[in-house]
């Protein structure tokens, strides 16, 4: 009887698994095979410190060059690191906030020669990462495996000069070392990433997460998070787990999205035609849509990893990591399930993650707990206060004008109008706004009068509109709702309007 | 004179700093052409500094506990604003902008820097022969070695230039010059020293340490560098203990035992045989003296040969021609980096890379890196086990006494000098080489006392009880 | 006697390391390194499954730093040494190839 194959496995041991899901990217080859998109995402965040991983100088983005640096940034002769307290304080946090294990860790060298790092190797954590074992929530409810996340220090920053700035054919290259030794925070999830959404909204809430909980500030423009995608494709409908691809050069959700597209269509295309995907690191070009080879190394790096000398380990221990999880704000996940809950929204509806993704949700839940409709809190809330200033609107202000808007005092435009210049101007109330803006319900009497006068005046729309069947009933009620509110000066209340309508057609 | 006879001097106002510099400076002047202890001489600083002392003296100021003694400093611990080369090529000329934190303590203690001392390259080595600046010679008898890799420190206390010195051991590169220049020498306790600002050969052994011509003087030059440093995260988190005040203490009582694995084969009789006058010196003065077996120092050798390459060819790999130090210029960068270390470091420096990085390489680390680990755990369980029986452990410093420029080429017959050294470093205890007679020649033998772990009272307290019944040893061909 | 490492190995970490070796280097530092590592094969033959590595000669854990600036470099400081600056930086040859 002949062994199974060795399952893959991932760099702590575990074998791999990969997420099924309903959004699953398929790309259709020339010949009609159908291949299924199987990604993992890394990101490095880097953390929110006043400085550096292992010394004190600053940690700050867009200084002039080499002015954040000491000794140990430079890896003089004879310096020394020392872990900083805060960026271990920032990684625990990230694990309680993923439901991860914060555990005792150990710090690596990862050797390696390049000019942006002064010690020639890079101080990191291999076998013993701070986190394992976390998981993230998206807004479509996909659930992705993080496997860890691990403390490491980034590198300085290398321009190149000739040769249109680019590396390939520059003439020589300059090296700045204030980016070099910031503490970065290593996140690699699991192949559950299914199709570019997903990517996008994995992304898109891992930000959330680190910037709620002030771990880092998630700037992808900045390059305080940076992101690499781990690409392969499988036979659709297959268990199998093909070779895969690492892309960089992702500076945005975009072409996050885009590099996804293409690349998991190169790989089909070259697994239909019965070639080989090679197993390499490939550079996304934002400029020509697709990933090239980055220039192949003769042998795959040996980075022989062993456990950093100049540094002890780190185990914060279960009592301090119970305290770190317990003084986390809300995340989020939790804030969608909250806010869908007082709702009666589904958790994947796009007005609750909006209303999340834009930090109203507690906007949003107090209004309604000061008494308002939550169906139409939700409604102003993404649809007019996803202005300047909208976010600011005392929730009281937003929960009066609501009020005013369900007890048929304000028809839906003129409670629009009122929003917009509660928003403007915060000091006033939406009572004080209607009456200046003369928003009074018509009284169902000259509501009635303006009714009558318009069927009067349309005899032949009148006849076609009680006779006619629903589409041209529905068509007819436009016609006439326009021509009413026309005459009313747009201070007829749709919905009275529409009863209306229904009642004398029915007599 | 002493250092504690000159700080006592100094410090109570009838000896002047400036003229204590002087003295050392004139004698340097004479006789370091023929030993080359020195990578620099540094007369400026020193007058500068014992300058400074006379006026705190003078202005009642508390001028230190090292007040206007002279000290030499191995030229691997970096001295801000003076150059500091590691007698490589790669780093001649280079200035460091700070001072190792050893440094700050001694010069805040009133000490006065003489200059920097040759070693080694990078500190590899047990005969300072692999110094890219020429050699040095052993003060006693200058056609010999004086040890390594801290042979300039040994040599500069044994010719008089100053009475204390640093160094740093990483495999018995203080104790093994110690012994063959005739002068007391310490490796501390692993972590009790800060190893911030002395350039790292193998950071899991190195530990600076203090070479004098007597057992006072190195308790008292300890005892200003070593405690707790947070620039340092493997420092012990404890001040310096308190050593000089123990010297008289004497050995009643004190379980003593002479390690058998070192005492043997390969190991010189004459040497083994002072070994056990000194501990016949012990047992005289009340200390119980026993044999004692520590089975894993034999395998010592095998992982040192594994662990300090590897984490050398990882220390080593900043040397780049990029940021600082000597740069041979080439079309690429990578063509840059290989051709300045390839001028940059000699032989065997590139030999303990090579060894290095292929212990730690794909594919090897489990057998070679990973095996030597724990074979440091045996050996630290095999000295613990004995330490249940004694206070201290006696061995040879070295298997032989100094041999001659230019004796040994093979590399491997060169490591073979620190047998009796290395496993303490590998357990990270305590250890020093206290003179005790000589060879037919004249030449000096050391003997070895061993403590474990912050146990550098009691090995002090029998390092001064040896001290006080060493034969007088006949001045050597050189000496004086 | 076996090789315990071969010419090409030798080659091999030499490159990993940055070093150039011509061929009388290689024959030399080849017997060498074989002969060390074959001392070695004392530690090597050892069964020590049961054992645990040591890293530190003690059991330090959690020596932190609060995350508060110490003394930097001014630029010309941390230039000082360098073998070639421009524009308040370290210039260095054409680099093949992106970081890996």
């Amino acid at each position: 009887m002949t062994a199974a194959p060795a399952l893959p496995t991932d760099s702590l041991g575990n074998t791999i698994t990969v997420a099924e899901s309903d959004d699953v990217l398929v790309v259709e080859a020339a010949d009609g095979s159908r291949w299924e998109l199987v990604c993992g995402l890394e990101v490095h965040a880097e953390l929110a410190t006043e400085t550096k991983m292992f010394s004190g100088a600053p940690n700050h983005f867009g200084d002039d060059p080499n002015t954040n640096i000491d000794p140990v940034t430079l890896g003089l002769p004879g310096t020394l690191p020392v872990v900083n307290q805060q960026a271990v304080e920032l990684a625990a946090r990230f694990g309680c906030a993923i439901g991860a294990t914060v555990q005792r860790s150990v710090f690596s060298r990862k050797n390696y020669f390049y000019p942006d790092m002064p010690k020639n190797f890079q101080i990191s954590q291999y076998d013993q990462p701070i986190v394992v074992d976390g998981r993230l929530e998206l807004p479509s409810g996909h659930v992705v495996g993080i496997e860890r996340a691990h403390l490491e220090e980034d590198t300085g920053k290398s321009t190149h000069v000739g040769g249109a700035g680019r590396i390939k054919g520059a003439e020589y290259s300059l090296v700045d070392y204030n980016r070099a030794g910031v503490p970065l925070l290593e996140i690699v999830s699991r192949p559950h990433v299914r199709s570019a959404e997903q990517a996008r909204q994995y992304v898109a809430e891992l930000r959330s997460i680190l910037v709620a909980c002030a771990i880092s500030d998630g700037k992808m423009e900045e390059g305080s998070m940076r992101v690499d995608a781990n690409i392969s494709v499988r036979r659709e409908g297959s268990g199998e787990l093909r070779t895969r691809c690492e892309i960089k050069n992702v500076n945005s959700l975009r072409s996050l999205v885009r590099a996804i597209e293409y690349e998991a269509r190169r790989q089909a295309d070259l697994h239909a035609a019965g070639q080989k995907v090679t197993q390499e690191t490939r550079h996304w070009d934002e400029n020509d849509g697709r990933t090239h080879t980055m220039r192949s190394k003769e042998e795959a790096d040996d980075y022989r990893y062993f456990p950093e000398p100049d540094l002890v380990p780190v185990d914060l221990g279960a009592e301090r990591v119970a305290e770190i999880a317990a003084a986390l704000p809300l995340l989020p996940a939790a804030r969608r399930h909250r806010l869908a809950g007082l709702t009666g929204e589904p958790v994947t509806a796009e007005a609750v993650v909006v209303t999340v993704e834009r930090g109203q949700d507690d906007q949003a839940l107090a209004a309604i707990e000061a008494g308002a409709d939550a169906g139409r809190v939700l409604v102003h809330v993404v649809q007019n206060l996803a202005v300047d200033g909208g976010a600011d609107l005392a929730p009281e202000r937003l929960a009066e004008l609501v009020k005013l808007e369900t007890s048929g005092d304000l028809t839906a435009t003129q409670a629009k109008q009122v929003l917009a210049e509660l928003v403007a101007d915060p000091s006033t109330t939406a009572a004080e706004v209607a009456k200046a803006k003369g928003f009074e319900a018509m009284d169902t009497g000259a509501l009635e009068s303006i009714v009558d006068g318009v069927i009067n005046a349309n005899p032949a729309e009148w006849e076609q509109f009680c006779a006619g069947d629903d589409k041209a009933r529905k068509k007819l009620s436009g016609f006439f709702t326009g021509q009413i509110m026309k005459a009313s000066k747009g201070q007829a209340d749709g919905r009275a309007v529409a009863q209306l309508l229904a009642q004398r057609s029915a007599s | 004179m002493t250092a504690v006879d000159i700080a006592r001097g100094v410090r109570a106002g009838s000896a002047s700093a400036t003229s204590i510099a002087d003295a050392h400076l004139a004698r340097i002047d004479e006789r370091e052409p023929d030993v080359h202890a020195f990578n620099l001489v540094t007369p400026d600083v020193a007058r500068a500094a014992a300058a400074e002392v006379d006026r705190k003296v003078a202005a009642g100021e508390d001028p230190g506990p090292l007040a206007g003694v002279p000290i030499a400093i191995k030229d691997n611990l970096c001295t801000d604003g003076i150059a500091t080369t590691c007698s490589s090529k790669i780093l001649e000329g280079w200035v460091p902008p700070y001072d190792a934190t050893v440094v700050q303590r001694l010069v805040a203690a009133g000490a006065v820097p003489v200059g920097k001392t040759n070693l080694d390259e990078f500190a590899m080595g047990s005969s300072t022969e692999n110094s890219a600046f020429g050699p040095t010679r052993n003060p006693v008898d200058l056609s010999r070695v004086p040890g390594g890799s801290s042979g300039g420190s040994a040599a500069a206390v044994a010719a008089g230039f100053a009475p204390l010195s640093l160094g740093s051991d990483t495999g018995g590169s203080i104790r093994q010059p110690a012994a063959f220049c005739g002068v007391v020498g310490v490796k501390p306790t692993y972590g009790l020293v800060s190893r911030y600002g002395l350039i790292a050969f193998a950071s899991s052994l190195d530990q600076v340490g203090p070479f004098a011509a007597t057992v006072a003087d190195a308790a008292l030059l300890l005892e200003v560098i070593a405690g707790h440093d947070p620039a340092d995260a493997t420092s012990i988190p404890q001040p310096a203990p308190a050593i000089s005040e123990h010297l008289d203490d004497g050995v009643a009582g004190l379980r003593v035992g002479v390690i058998s694995e070192l005492m043997g084969e390969g190991i010189d009789p004459v040497i083994a045989a002072q070994v056990r006058a000194a501990a016949d010196a012990l047992a005289a003065a009340g200390a119980t003296v026993t044999e004692v077996s520590v089975p894993a120092v034999t395998f010592g050798l095998s992982a040192y040969y594994l662990i300090a390459p590897a984490e050398a060819s990882s220390n080593l790999a900043r040397f780049d021609g990029v940021r600082y130090g000597l740069r041979v210029d080439a079309p690429t960068t990578n063509e840059m980096m290989v051709a300045t270390r390839t001028q940059g470091f000699g032989p065997e420096v590139k030999r303990r890379i090579m060894l290095g990085t292929y212990a730690l390489s794909a594919g090897y680390y489990d057998a070679f890196y990973g095996q030597a680990q724990k074979v440091r755990t045996l050996i630290a369980r095999d000295f613990a086990a004995a330490y249940e029986e004694v206070d201290v452990l006696l061995s040879p410093t070295t298997p032989t006494t100094a041999f001659a420029l230019g004796a040994i080429e093979d590399p491997l017959t060169m490591y073979l000098n620190d047998t009796c050294t290395i496993p303490t470093n590998l357990a990270g205890d305590a250890a020093m080489s206290v003179p005790f007679g000589a060879d037919a020649a004249g030449l000096p033998v050391g003997v070895q006392i061993l403590a474990p772990a912050l146990g550098e009272v009691p090995m002090f307290r029998a390092a001064a009880v040896v001290e006080a019944a060493a034969p007088a040893r006949p001045t050597g061909k050189d000496l004086r | 006697m076996p090789a315990h490492i071969s010419r090409d190995d030798v080659a091999h970490v030499a490159k990993l390391a940055r070093l150039s070796l011509d061929d009388a280097e290689l024959d030399t530092f080849t017997a060498q390194l074989g002969a060390i590592l074959e001392h070695a094969e004392d530690v090597e033959a050892l069964d020590l499954a049961d054992v645990p590595p040591t890293s530190h000669p003690f059991d330090l854990v959690n020596v932190l730093r609060p995350d508060r600036p110490g003394t930097t470099l001014t630029p010309d400081a941390a230039l000082a040494g360098a073998p070639q600056a421009e524009a308040g930086r370290f210039r260095v040859p054409t680099i093949l190839g992106e970081a890996p």
